[in-house]
Protein backbone atom coordinates (compact mmCIF):
# COMPACT_ATOMS: atom_id res chain seq x y z
CA UNK A 1 0.00 0.00 0.00
CA UNK A 2 2.50 2.44 1.35
CA UNK A 3 4.85 1.28 -1.40
CA UNK A 4 3.08 1.96 -4.19
CA UNK A 5 2.14 5.45 -2.91
CA UNK A 6 5.86 6.41 -3.06
CA UNK A 7 5.95 5.18 -6.16
CA UNK A 8 3.23 7.52 -7.62
CA UNK A 9 4.74 10.22 -5.89
CA UNK A 10 8.20 9.33 -7.49
CA UNK A 11 6.36 9.24 -10.81
CA UNK A 12 4.44 12.41 -10.34
CA UNK A 13 8.11 14.24 -9.27
CA UNK A 14 9.68 12.20 -12.75
CA UNK A 15 6.98 13.14 -14.46
CA UNK A 16 7.20 16.91 -13.15
CA UNK A 17 10.93 16.68 -13.58
CA UNK A 18 10.91 15.92 -16.96
CA UNK A 19 8.22 18.62 -17.75
CA UNK A 20 10.57 21.06 -16.62
CA UNK A 21 13.82 19.79 -18.26
CA UNK A 22 11.99 20.21 -21.45
CA UNK A 23 10.84 23.93 -21.26
CA UNK A 24 14.63 24.81 -19.37
CA UNK A 25 15.87 23.26 -22.67
CA UNK A 26 13.10 24.78 -25.01
CA UNK A 27 14.05 28.03 -23.41
CA UNK A 28 17.93 27.67 -23.87
CA UNK A 29 17.33 26.36 -27.77
CA UNK A 30 15.80 30.08 -27.82
CA UNK A 31 18.26 31.71 -26.30
CA UNK A 32 21.06 30.01 -27.85
CA UNK A 33 20.06 29.55 -31.41
CA UNK A 34 20.43 32.38 -32.85
CA UNK A 35 23.89 32.28 -31.60
CA UNK A 36 24.46 28.78 -32.57
CA UNK A 37 23.21 29.22 -36.23
CA UNK A 38 25.78 32.06 -36.62
CA UNK A 39 28.80 30.21 -36.09
CA UNK A 40 27.32 27.29 -37.99
CA UNK A 41 27.00 28.96 -40.66
CA UNK A 42 30.64 30.59 -40.45
CA UNK A 43 31.98 26.65 -40.82
CA UNK A 44 29.69 26.01 -44.27
CA UNK A 45 31.14 26.50 -47.67
CA UNK A 46 29.46 29.75 -49.54
CA UNK A 47 27.69 27.69 -51.91
CA UNK A 48 25.86 25.98 -49.70
CA UNK A 49 24.80 29.00 -47.53
CA UNK A 50 23.80 30.82 -51.28
CA UNK A 51 21.92 27.56 -51.91
CA UNK A 52 20.03 27.66 -48.48
CA UNK A 53 21.52 24.14 -47.51
CA UNK A 54 22.25 24.69 -44.03
CA UNK A 55 22.24 21.13 -42.91
CA UNK A 56 23.62 17.72 -44.70
CA UNK A 57 25.23 19.57 -47.48
CA UNK A 58 28.99 19.43 -47.73
CA UNK A 59 31.39 19.50 -45.39
CA UNK A 60 32.57 21.96 -42.65
CA UNK A 61 35.65 24.58 -43.96
CA UNK A 62 37.34 27.36 -42.26
CA UNK A 63 37.73 28.74 -45.51
CA UNK A 64 35.34 32.09 -44.14
CA UNK A 65 37.66 32.68 -41.26
CA UNK A 66 40.63 32.46 -43.88
CA UNK A 67 38.78 34.99 -46.01
CA UNK A 68 37.94 36.71 -42.84
CA UNK A 69 41.66 37.07 -41.88
CA UNK A 70 43.28 37.76 -45.60
CA UNK A 71 40.52 39.61 -47.35
CA UNK A 72 39.05 41.66 -44.92
CA UNK A 73 40.62 44.17 -42.17
CA UNK A 74 39.03 42.66 -39.84
CA UNK A 75 42.82 42.07 -37.59
CA UNK A 76 42.92 45.29 -38.02
CA UNK A 77 39.64 46.76 -37.02
CA UNK A 78 40.00 44.02 -33.71
CA UNK A 79 43.56 45.81 -32.87
CA UNK A 80 41.48 49.53 -33.01
CA UNK A 81 38.54 48.11 -30.53
CA UNK A 82 41.50 46.73 -28.51
CA UNK A 83 43.99 49.41 -27.80
CA UNK A 84 40.90 52.10 -27.94
CA UNK A 85 38.93 50.24 -25.14
CA UNK A 86 42.05 49.77 -22.91
CA UNK A 87 42.66 53.56 -23.32
CA UNK A 88 39.50 54.34 -22.49
CA UNK A 89 39.50 51.77 -19.36
CA UNK A 90 42.60 52.94 -18.13
CA UNK A 91 41.92 56.49 -18.42
CA UNK A 92 38.66 55.86 -16.33
CA UNK A 93 40.56 53.75 -13.44
CA UNK A 94 42.55 56.95 -13.04
CA UNK A 95 40.79 59.70 -13.16
CA UNK A 96 37.26 58.34 -11.99
CA UNK A 97 39.07 57.41 -8.99
CA UNK A 98 41.31 60.49 -8.00
CA UNK A 99 37.59 62.02 -8.58
CA UNK A 100 36.00 59.48 -6.15
CA UNK A 101 38.84 60.41 -3.83
CA UNK A 102 38.19 63.85 -4.03
CA UNK A 103 35.05 63.46 -3.03
CA UNK A 104 35.51 61.33 -0.18
CA UNK A 105 38.64 62.65 1.44
CA UNK A 106 39.04 65.62 0.87
CA UNK A 107 37.20 69.08 2.26
CA UNK A 108 36.69 71.90 0.02
CA UNK A 109 34.21 74.60 -1.36
CA UNK A 110 31.26 73.29 -3.44
CA UNK A 111 31.88 69.56 -3.02
CA UNK A 112 28.19 68.78 -2.43
CA UNK A 113 27.50 71.34 -5.10
CA UNK A 114 30.16 69.50 -7.43
CA UNK A 115 29.18 66.11 -7.00
CA UNK A 116 25.51 66.47 -8.02
CA UNK A 117 26.50 68.17 -11.36
CA UNK A 118 28.60 65.73 -11.49
CA UNK A 119 25.67 62.95 -10.86
CA UNK A 120 23.84 64.93 -13.06
CA UNK A 121 25.95 64.37 -16.23
CA UNK A 122 24.76 60.92 -15.73
CA UNK A 123 21.20 61.84 -16.96
CA UNK A 124 22.57 63.56 -19.99
CA UNK A 125 22.62 60.84 -22.82
CA UNK A 126 25.78 61.03 -25.10
CA UNK A 127 23.71 60.41 -28.14
CA UNK A 128 21.95 63.52 -28.04
CA UNK A 129 25.22 65.64 -27.89
CA UNK A 130 26.54 64.73 -30.85
CA UNK A 131 26.03 67.88 -32.60
CA UNK A 132 28.04 70.06 -30.67
CA UNK A 133 30.58 67.30 -29.83
CA UNK A 134 31.62 66.78 -33.40
CA UNK A 135 31.64 70.23 -33.89
CA UNK A 136 34.29 70.58 -30.64
CA UNK A 137 36.47 67.17 -32.61
CA UNK A 138 36.13 68.96 -35.31
CA UNK A 139 37.99 72.15 -34.47
CA UNK A 140 40.29 70.42 -32.09
CA UNK A 141 41.21 69.10 -35.40
CA UNK A 142 40.79 65.20 -34.27
CA UNK A 143 38.63 64.45 -36.92
CA UNK A 144 40.04 60.66 -38.32
CA UNK A 145 42.38 60.72 -35.84
CA UNK A 146 42.40 57.51 -33.04
CA UNK A 147 42.67 60.24 -30.22
CA UNK A 148 39.08 61.16 -31.44
CA UNK A 149 37.33 57.74 -30.09
CA UNK A 150 39.09 58.41 -26.82
CA UNK A 151 39.38 62.05 -25.83
CA UNK A 152 35.80 62.65 -24.89
CA UNK A 153 35.82 59.07 -23.04
CA UNK A 154 38.59 59.54 -20.70
CA UNK A 155 36.48 59.75 -17.73
CA UNK A 156 33.06 58.86 -16.49
CA UNK A 157 30.51 60.04 -14.30
CA UNK A 158 28.87 56.53 -13.54
CA UNK A 159 32.76 55.14 -12.79
CA UNK A 160 33.17 58.71 -10.14
CA UNK A 161 29.85 57.69 -8.27
CA UNK A 162 30.67 54.03 -8.40
CA UNK A 163 33.83 54.57 -7.08
CA UNK A 164 32.62 57.11 -4.58
CA UNK A 165 30.45 54.43 -3.16
CA UNK A 166 33.04 52.38 -2.11
CA UNK A 167 35.68 54.60 -1.17
CA UNK A 168 32.99 55.43 1.10
CA UNK A 169 33.19 52.15 2.68
CA UNK A 170 37.02 52.48 4.01
CA UNK A 171 36.84 53.17 7.59
CA UNK A 172 37.88 56.73 8.76
CA UNK A 173 40.46 55.20 11.42
CA UNK A 174 42.49 54.57 8.47
CA UNK A 175 43.21 57.50 7.35
CA UNK A 176 43.72 59.05 10.55
CA UNK A 177 46.21 56.24 10.70
CA UNK A 178 47.88 57.86 7.82
CA UNK A 179 47.30 61.49 8.90
CA UNK A 180 49.24 60.51 11.95
CA UNK A 181 52.19 58.35 9.42
CA UNK A 182 52.08 62.03 7.93
CA UNK A 183 50.92 60.29 4.15
CA UNK A 184 50.23 62.80 1.99
CA UNK A 185 47.12 62.52 0.21
CA UNK A 186 48.18 61.00 -3.47
CA UNK A 187 50.32 58.48 -0.97
CA UNK A 188 46.95 57.77 0.56
CA UNK A 189 45.44 57.29 -2.37
CA UNK A 190 47.78 54.76 -3.80
CA UNK A 191 49.03 52.55 -1.05
CA UNK A 192 45.65 52.29 0.78
CA UNK A 193 42.37 53.19 -1.34
CA UNK A 194 43.14 51.48 -4.21
CA UNK A 195 44.48 48.28 -3.15
CA UNK A 196 41.92 47.91 -0.48
CA UNK A 197 39.14 49.27 -3.70
CA UNK A 198 40.26 46.23 -6.32
CA UNK A 199 37.00 44.64 -6.67
CA UNK A 200 35.01 48.10 -7.95
CA UNK A 201 37.80 48.62 -9.71
CA UNK A 202 37.86 45.43 -11.57
CA UNK A 203 34.07 45.88 -11.93
CA UNK A 204 34.62 49.57 -13.35
CA UNK A 205 37.08 48.44 -15.76
CA UNK A 206 35.13 45.48 -16.67
CA UNK A 207 32.13 47.97 -17.83
CA UNK A 208 34.36 50.65 -19.08
CA UNK A 209 35.96 47.77 -21.26
CA UNK A 210 32.67 46.69 -23.04
CA UNK A 211 31.44 49.80 -23.39
CA UNK A 212 34.69 51.53 -25.12
CA UNK A 213 34.37 48.08 -26.98
CA UNK A 214 30.69 48.48 -28.08
CA UNK A 215 31.14 52.16 -29.35
CA UNK A 216 29.58 52.59 -33.04
CA UNK A 217 27.53 56.07 -33.52
CA UNK A 218 30.81 58.28 -32.19
CA UNK A 219 33.03 56.31 -34.19
CA UNK A 220 30.88 56.15 -37.50
CA UNK A 221 30.54 59.93 -37.11
CA UNK A 222 34.64 60.93 -36.42
CA UNK A 223 36.31 58.92 -38.53
CA UNK A 224 35.97 57.81 -42.16
CA UNK A 225 39.93 55.55 -43.12
CA UNK A 226 38.82 52.19 -42.81
CA UNK A 227 42.53 51.62 -41.15
CA UNK A 228 40.86 53.17 -37.88
CA UNK A 229 37.74 51.69 -37.59
CA UNK A 230 37.04 50.15 -34.81
CA UNK A 231 35.27 46.43 -34.76
CA UNK A 232 31.82 47.13 -34.15
CA UNK A 233 31.81 49.80 -37.29
CA UNK A 234 34.34 47.49 -38.98
CA UNK A 235 31.81 45.05 -38.34
CA UNK A 236 28.79 47.27 -39.90
CA UNK A 237 31.00 47.82 -42.79
CA UNK A 238 31.62 44.12 -43.77
CA UNK A 239 27.86 43.38 -43.05
CA UNK A 240 26.96 46.02 -45.69
CA UNK A 241 29.66 45.34 -48.61
CA UNK A 242 28.93 41.90 -48.41
CA UNK A 243 25.16 40.65 -47.24
CA UNK A 244 24.23 39.46 -50.49
CA UNK A 245 27.58 37.49 -51.63
CA UNK A 246 29.53 35.83 -48.28
CA UNK A 247 27.28 35.52 -45.83
CA UNK A 248 29.56 33.09 -44.25
CA UNK A 249 32.36 35.26 -43.91
CA UNK A 250 30.68 38.10 -42.29
CA UNK A 251 29.37 35.20 -39.73
CA UNK A 252 33.11 34.32 -39.49
CA UNK A 253 33.73 38.23 -38.93
CA UNK A 254 30.98 37.83 -36.36
CA UNK A 255 32.25 35.36 -34.62
CA UNK A 256 35.70 36.64 -34.43
CA UNK A 257 34.58 39.45 -32.97
CA UNK A 258 32.35 37.81 -30.40
CA UNK A 259 35.62 36.16 -29.07
CA UNK A 260 37.06 38.63 -26.88
CA UNK A 261 34.37 39.69 -25.58
CA UNK A 262 33.66 36.60 -23.76
CA UNK A 263 37.38 36.47 -22.42
CA UNK A 264 36.45 39.55 -20.77
CA UNK A 265 33.08 38.37 -19.71
CA UNK A 266 34.51 35.02 -18.71
CA UNK A 267 37.43 36.89 -16.84
CA UNK A 268 35.20 39.38 -15.46
CA UNK A 269 32.08 37.32 -14.41
CA UNK A 270 32.49 37.64 -10.87
CA UNK A 271 33.26 41.08 -10.78
CA UNK A 272 30.39 41.91 -13.66
CA UNK A 273 28.15 40.11 -10.76
CA UNK A 274 28.94 41.92 -8.00
CA UNK A 275 28.58 45.11 -9.32
CA UNK A 276 25.49 44.35 -11.26
CA UNK A 277 24.33 43.37 -7.70
CA UNK A 278 25.80 46.19 -6.25
CA UNK A 279 23.05 48.27 -8.65
CA UNK A 280 20.16 46.04 -8.22
CA UNK A 281 19.87 44.59 -4.74
CA UNK A 282 21.07 46.65 -2.17
CA UNK B 1 53.38 69.76 -9.08
CA UNK B 2 52.47 66.98 -6.21
CA UNK B 3 56.13 67.60 -4.87
CA UNK B 4 55.89 71.05 -4.81
CA UNK B 5 52.94 71.10 -3.03
CA UNK B 6 53.58 71.95 0.75
CA UNK B 7 54.22 68.37 2.37
CA UNK B 8 53.75 66.97 6.15
CA UNK B 9 57.09 65.35 5.76
CA UNK B 10 59.14 67.75 7.38
CA UNK B 11 57.13 67.98 10.37
CA UNK B 12 59.48 67.10 13.48
CA UNK B 13 58.50 63.81 14.55
CA UNK B 14 56.39 64.36 18.31
CA UNK B 15 57.45 62.55 21.44
CA UNK B 16 54.89 59.59 21.58
CA UNK B 17 52.31 61.07 23.95
CA UNK B 18 51.82 64.08 21.52
CA UNK B 19 51.08 61.99 18.51
CA UNK B 20 47.57 62.54 19.00
CA UNK B 21 48.06 66.66 19.14
CA UNK B 22 50.63 66.29 15.95
CA UNK B 23 47.70 64.22 14.40
CA UNK B 24 45.30 66.99 14.66
CA UNK B 25 47.90 69.91 13.97
CA UNK B 26 48.70 67.80 11.00
CA UNK B 27 45.02 66.63 9.74
CA UNK B 28 44.40 70.32 10.32
CA UNK B 29 47.31 71.09 7.72
CA UNK B 30 46.24 68.67 5.67
CA UNK B 31 42.61 70.64 5.55
CA UNK B 32 44.66 73.61 4.19
CA UNK B 33 45.92 71.62 1.19
CA UNK B 34 42.83 70.09 0.36
CA UNK B 35 41.74 72.94 -2.00
CA UNK B 36 44.87 72.20 -4.00
CA UNK B 37 44.45 68.20 -4.02
CA UNK B 38 40.83 68.80 -5.38
CA UNK B 39 42.17 70.76 -7.97
CA UNK B 40 44.23 68.01 -9.29
CA UNK B 41 42.26 65.19 -8.41
CA UNK B 42 38.77 66.32 -9.60
CA UNK B 43 39.77 69.00 -12.07
CA UNK B 44 40.49 66.33 -15.14
CA UNK B 45 37.24 64.76 -15.16
CA UNK B 46 35.22 67.85 -14.44
CA UNK B 47 37.07 69.65 -17.36
CA UNK B 48 36.23 66.51 -19.77
CA UNK B 49 32.74 66.63 -18.47
CA UNK B 50 32.41 69.81 -18.79
CA UNK B 51 33.46 70.02 -22.67
CA UNK B 52 31.61 67.11 -23.50
CA UNK B 53 28.71 66.91 -21.59
CA UNK B 54 27.74 70.01 -19.93
CA UNK B 55 28.76 72.43 -23.17
CA UNK B 56 27.15 70.28 -25.66
CA UNK B 57 24.17 70.38 -23.50
CA UNK B 58 23.41 73.94 -23.65
CA UNK B 59 25.00 74.53 -27.06
CA UNK B 60 21.99 72.07 -28.19
CA UNK B 61 19.55 73.98 -26.11
CA UNK B 62 20.99 76.84 -27.98
CA UNK B 63 20.43 75.43 -31.41
CA UNK B 64 17.69 74.40 -31.02
CA UNK B 65 15.97 77.86 -30.24
CA UNK B 66 17.36 79.04 -33.66
CA UNK B 67 17.20 78.14 -37.35
CA UNK B 68 20.60 77.05 -38.81
CA UNK B 69 22.61 76.88 -41.96
CA UNK B 70 23.76 73.62 -43.69
CA UNK B 71 26.84 74.47 -41.23
CA UNK B 72 25.07 74.03 -38.42
CA UNK B 73 25.50 77.86 -37.59
CA UNK B 74 22.99 79.96 -35.82
CA UNK B 75 21.19 82.46 -38.14
CA UNK B 76 17.78 83.36 -37.20
CA UNK B 77 16.14 83.16 -33.69
CA UNK B 78 12.83 81.83 -33.62
CA UNK B 79 12.31 80.97 -29.90
CA UNK B 80 10.15 77.88 -29.37
CA UNK B 81 9.01 77.59 -32.77
CA UNK B 82 11.40 74.93 -33.93
CA UNK B 83 9.25 72.99 -31.21
CA UNK B 84 5.79 73.53 -31.50
CA UNK B 85 6.65 72.93 -35.30
CA UNK B 86 7.81 69.46 -34.15
CA UNK B 87 4.97 68.58 -31.76
CA UNK B 88 2.69 69.30 -35.02
CA UNK B 89 4.73 67.27 -37.21
CA UNK B 90 3.00 64.12 -38.10
CA UNK B 91 5.85 62.44 -38.89
CA UNK B 92 7.68 63.47 -35.47
CA UNK B 93 4.54 61.97 -33.73
CA UNK B 94 4.90 59.08 -35.86
CA UNK B 95 8.61 58.12 -34.46
CA UNK B 96 7.49 59.68 -31.23
CA UNK B 97 4.91 56.75 -31.32
CA UNK B 98 7.39 53.78 -32.80
CA UNK B 99 9.88 55.05 -29.88
CA UNK B 100 7.55 54.50 -27.41
CA UNK B 101 6.08 51.07 -28.58
CA UNK B 102 9.65 50.12 -28.85
CA UNK B 103 11.01 50.44 -25.43
CA UNK B 104 7.81 49.08 -23.59
CA UNK B 105 7.49 46.35 -25.79
CA UNK B 106 11.85 45.92 -25.18
CA UNK B 107 11.15 46.34 -21.39
CA UNK B 108 7.71 44.08 -20.65
CA UNK B 109 9.34 41.25 -23.33
CA UNK B 110 12.75 41.33 -21.43
CA UNK B 111 11.01 41.60 -17.89
CA UNK B 112 8.76 38.60 -19.05
CA UNK B 113 11.55 36.61 -20.72
CA UNK B 114 14.57 37.23 -18.24
CA UNK B 115 12.01 36.36 -15.00
CA UNK B 116 11.19 33.09 -16.89
CA UNK B 117 14.98 32.03 -17.54
CA UNK B 118 15.86 33.10 -13.50
CA UNK B 119 12.72 31.31 -12.47
CA UNK B 120 13.71 28.55 -14.09
CA UNK B 121 17.08 28.05 -13.36
CA UNK B 122 16.47 28.78 -10.00
CA UNK B 123 15.32 24.96 -9.38
CA UNK B 124 17.43 22.38 -7.42
CA UNK B 125 17.71 19.99 -10.49
CA UNK B 126 20.49 18.25 -11.59
CA UNK B 127 22.73 19.85 -14.37
CA UNK B 128 20.75 23.12 -13.96
CA UNK B 129 24.48 25.19 -13.91
CA UNK B 130 24.59 24.16 -17.15
CA UNK B 131 21.50 25.73 -18.72
CA UNK B 132 22.57 28.85 -15.97
CA UNK B 133 25.44 29.21 -18.12
CA UNK B 134 23.27 28.86 -21.48
CA UNK B 135 21.07 31.82 -20.30
CA UNK B 136 24.01 34.51 -19.65
CA UNK B 137 25.48 33.50 -23.15
CA UNK B 138 24.43 36.24 -25.38
CA UNK B 139 25.78 39.14 -22.47
CA UNK B 140 28.94 38.95 -24.49
CA UNK B 141 27.38 39.66 -27.92
CA UNK B 142 27.73 43.46 -29.03
CA UNK B 143 25.64 45.28 -31.27
CA UNK B 144 26.48 44.70 -34.14
CA UNK B 145 27.37 40.65 -33.97
CA UNK B 146 23.28 40.24 -32.41
CA UNK B 147 22.78 42.25 -35.96
CA UNK B 148 24.38 40.11 -38.08
CA UNK B 149 23.11 37.00 -36.39
CA UNK B 150 19.70 38.00 -36.63
CA UNK B 151 19.91 39.93 -40.23
CA UNK B 152 20.94 36.45 -41.32
CA UNK B 153 17.71 34.71 -39.45
CA UNK B 154 15.54 37.68 -40.96
CA UNK B 155 16.88 37.32 -44.68
CA UNK B 156 13.63 36.92 -46.81
CA UNK B 157 15.19 34.09 -48.77
CA UNK B 158 17.84 32.46 -46.89
CA UNK B 159 16.74 33.06 -43.40
CA UNK B 160 15.42 29.98 -41.57
CA UNK B 161 12.23 31.80 -40.31
CA UNK B 162 10.86 32.02 -43.18
CA UNK B 163 11.99 28.28 -43.39
CA UNK B 164 9.53 27.70 -40.97
CA UNK B 165 7.39 29.94 -41.95
CA UNK B 166 6.88 28.39 -45.21
CA UNK B 167 6.80 25.11 -43.57
CA UNK B 168 3.76 25.87 -41.63
CA UNK B 169 2.29 26.79 -44.83
CA UNK B 170 2.48 30.55 -45.02
CA UNK B 171 3.57 32.81 -47.51
CA UNK B 172 7.16 34.02 -46.55
CA UNK B 173 7.35 37.27 -44.92
CA UNK B 174 9.70 40.49 -46.35
CA UNK B 175 10.50 40.90 -42.30
CA UNK B 176 12.97 44.08 -42.48
CA UNK B 177 10.64 45.88 -45.74
CA UNK B 178 7.78 45.53 -44.39
CA UNK B 179 6.71 48.00 -41.33
CA UNK B 180 5.21 46.34 -38.33
CA UNK B 181 7.24 43.20 -38.79
CA UNK B 182 10.56 45.48 -39.23
CA UNK B 183 9.27 46.91 -35.58
CA UNK B 184 8.67 43.42 -33.99
CA UNK B 185 12.17 41.88 -35.58
CA UNK B 186 14.20 45.07 -34.06
CA UNK B 187 12.15 44.64 -30.57
CA UNK B 188 13.00 40.66 -30.40
CA UNK B 189 16.71 41.47 -31.28
CA UNK B 190 17.03 43.78 -28.70
CA UNK B 191 15.10 41.56 -26.02
CA UNK B 192 17.17 38.62 -27.06
CA UNK B 193 20.68 40.62 -26.56
CA UNK B 194 18.84 41.85 -23.08
CA UNK B 195 18.12 38.49 -21.68
CA UNK B 196 21.62 37.49 -20.57
CA UNK B 197 22.18 40.60 -18.46
CA UNK B 198 18.53 40.47 -17.39
CA UNK B 199 18.71 36.89 -16.54
CA UNK B 200 21.87 37.60 -14.22
CA UNK B 201 19.82 40.13 -12.45
CA UNK B 202 16.88 38.25 -11.91
CA UNK B 203 18.76 34.96 -10.58
CA UNK B 204 20.34 36.96 -8.09
CA UNK B 205 17.81 38.46 -6.65
CA UNK B 206 15.70 35.41 -6.77
CA UNK B 207 18.82 34.17 -5.15
CA UNK B 208 18.52 36.56 -2.23
CA UNK B 209 14.76 35.56 -1.07
CA UNK B 210 15.44 34.13 2.40
CA UNK B 211 14.04 30.34 2.14
CA UNK B 212 12.65 30.85 5.51
CA UNK B 213 9.61 32.44 3.72
CA UNK B 214 9.21 29.77 2.12
CA UNK B 215 9.32 27.27 4.28
CA UNK B 216 6.82 28.88 6.33
CA UNK B 217 3.94 29.11 3.36
CA UNK B 218 5.02 25.76 3.02
CA UNK B 219 3.64 24.95 6.76
CA UNK B 220 0.39 27.27 6.40
CA UNK B 221 -0.10 24.75 2.86
CA UNK B 222 0.23 28.04 0.53
CA UNK B 223 0.50 26.70 -3.03
CA UNK B 224 3.41 27.45 -5.24
CA UNK B 225 1.19 30.01 -7.37
CA UNK B 226 0.52 31.90 -4.17
CA UNK B 227 4.26 31.94 -3.35
CA UNK B 228 4.90 33.32 -6.67
CA UNK B 229 2.46 35.91 -6.46
CA UNK B 230 2.92 37.06 -2.46
CA UNK B 231 6.72 35.88 -1.75
CA UNK B 232 8.67 35.78 -4.97
CA UNK B 233 7.31 38.89 -6.61
CA UNK B 234 7.11 41.51 -3.82
CA UNK B 235 10.42 40.51 -2.61
CA UNK B 236 12.45 40.53 -5.61
CA UNK B 237 10.09 44.03 -7.43
CA UNK B 238 13.32 46.83 -6.53
CA UNK B 239 14.75 44.22 -9.51
CA UNK B 240 12.00 44.31 -11.48
CA UNK B 241 11.76 48.59 -10.53
CA UNK B 242 15.73 48.24 -12.09
CA UNK B 243 15.65 46.42 -14.99
CA UNK B 244 12.43 48.52 -16.00
CA UNK B 245 14.08 51.62 -15.82
CA UNK B 246 17.56 50.63 -17.41
CA UNK B 247 15.98 48.94 -20.92
CA UNK B 248 13.86 51.89 -21.09
CA UNK B 249 16.57 54.21 -21.15
CA UNK B 250 18.90 51.72 -23.34
CA UNK B 251 15.89 51.68 -25.60
CA UNK B 252 16.03 55.30 -25.87
CA UNK B 253 19.52 55.03 -26.85
CA UNK B 254 19.17 52.76 -29.32
CA UNK B 255 20.93 53.55 -32.22
CA UNK B 256 23.48 50.70 -33.20
CA UNK B 257 21.02 48.18 -34.07
CA UNK B 258 18.17 50.79 -35.94
CA UNK B 259 21.30 51.72 -38.15
CA UNK B 260 22.37 48.43 -38.90
CA UNK B 261 18.99 46.64 -39.19
CA UNK B 262 16.64 48.95 -40.93
CA UNK B 263 17.82 52.15 -41.23
CA UNK B 264 15.10 53.51 -40.09
CA UNK B 265 12.87 51.88 -42.22
CA UNK B 266 10.91 51.06 -43.92
CA UNK B 267 8.74 54.01 -44.75
CA UNK B 268 9.73 55.42 -41.42
CA UNK B 269 8.49 52.35 -39.39
CA UNK B 270 11.48 52.68 -36.95
CA UNK B 271 12.90 55.24 -37.50
CA UNK B 272 13.22 56.24 -33.69
CA UNK B 273 13.97 59.55 -31.68
CA UNK B 274 17.85 58.73 -31.48
CA UNK B 275 17.97 57.87 -35.11
CA UNK B 276 15.98 60.97 -36.05
CA UNK B 277 18.82 63.11 -34.42
CA UNK B 278 21.37 61.51 -36.19
CA UNK B 279 19.40 61.87 -39.62
CA UNK B 280 18.14 65.05 -39.35
CA UNK B 281 21.85 66.45 -38.18
CA UNK B 282 24.28 64.53 -40.60
CA UNK B 283 22.29 63.32 -43.40
CA UNK B 284 19.57 65.95 -43.74
CA UNK B 285 21.79 68.95 -42.44
CA UNK B 286 19.10 70.14 -40.52
CA UNK B 287 21.06 70.98 -37.47
CA UNK B 288 17.80 73.29 -35.54
CA UNK B 289 15.60 70.40 -35.73
CA UNK B 290 17.98 67.98 -34.91
CA UNK B 291 18.69 69.92 -31.56
CA UNK B 292 15.49 70.36 -30.77
CA UNK B 293 14.66 66.79 -31.35
CA UNK B 294 18.10 65.91 -29.00
CA UNK B 295 16.84 68.66 -26.30
CA UNK B 296 13.13 66.15 -26.39
CA UNK B 297 15.26 63.17 -26.33
CA UNK B 298 17.81 64.28 -23.25
CA UNK B 299 14.01 65.24 -21.25
CA UNK B 300 12.57 61.74 -21.80
CA UNK B 301 15.75 60.43 -20.56
CA UNK B 302 16.91 62.87 -17.60
CA UNK B 303 13.09 62.36 -16.02
CA UNK B 304 13.42 58.33 -15.98
CA UNK B 305 17.43 58.26 -15.02
CA UNK B 306 16.04 60.58 -12.02
CA UNK B 307 13.03 58.30 -11.23
CA UNK B 308 15.41 55.49 -11.28
CA UNK B 309 17.67 57.78 -8.86
CA UNK B 310 15.45 58.29 -6.71
CA UNK B 311 14.25 54.51 -6.87
CA UNK B 312 18.24 53.67 -5.65
CA UNK B 313 17.73 55.85 -2.72
CA UNK B 314 14.70 54.19 -0.90
CA UNK B 315 15.87 50.77 -2.88
CA UNK B 316 15.22 49.33 0.68
CA UNK B 317 11.45 48.99 0.54
CA UNK B 318 10.92 45.17 1.93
Amino acid sequence: MENSMMKQVAKKRLLGNSLKYILLALLAFIVIFPFALGIWTSFLPSMDIAKGTLWGGGQLTLHNYVTAFTQTKILRYLLNSLVIASLVTIAHLFFCSLGAYAFVFLDFKYRDFLFYVVLGTMMLPFEAEVIPNFATVKMLGLLNHYSVMVIPFLTSAFGIFMLRQTFKQIPRDLKEAADVDGLSHWQFYWKVVMPYSKISLCTLAAYSFLGAWNQYLWPMLTTFSDHLRPVQDGLRQLQSEETFNDWGMVQASAAIVVVPTLIVLYIGQHYFKSGLNEGSVK
Amino acid sequence: MIESLPSTKQQPKGPEANDKLTAKVKSFELKKNDKYYAWLFLGPSILLLTVFVFFPMLRTLYLSLFLTDTFGKPTVFVGLKNYTILLKSASYIASLKATGTYVVSVSVFTIIFGLLLAAMANQKLRGIGFFRNIFTATMGVSVSVSAVFWLFMFNPTLGILNKVVIAFGFHPINWLTTPGWAMVAVIATTVWMHLGFTFLLFFGALQAVPKSLYDAADVSGATSRYQFWHITLPMISPTMFFVAVITLISGFKSFGLIDLMTGGGPTNATNLLVYRVYKDAFMNGNYAQASTEAIILTVIIAIITFVQFKLLAKRVNY
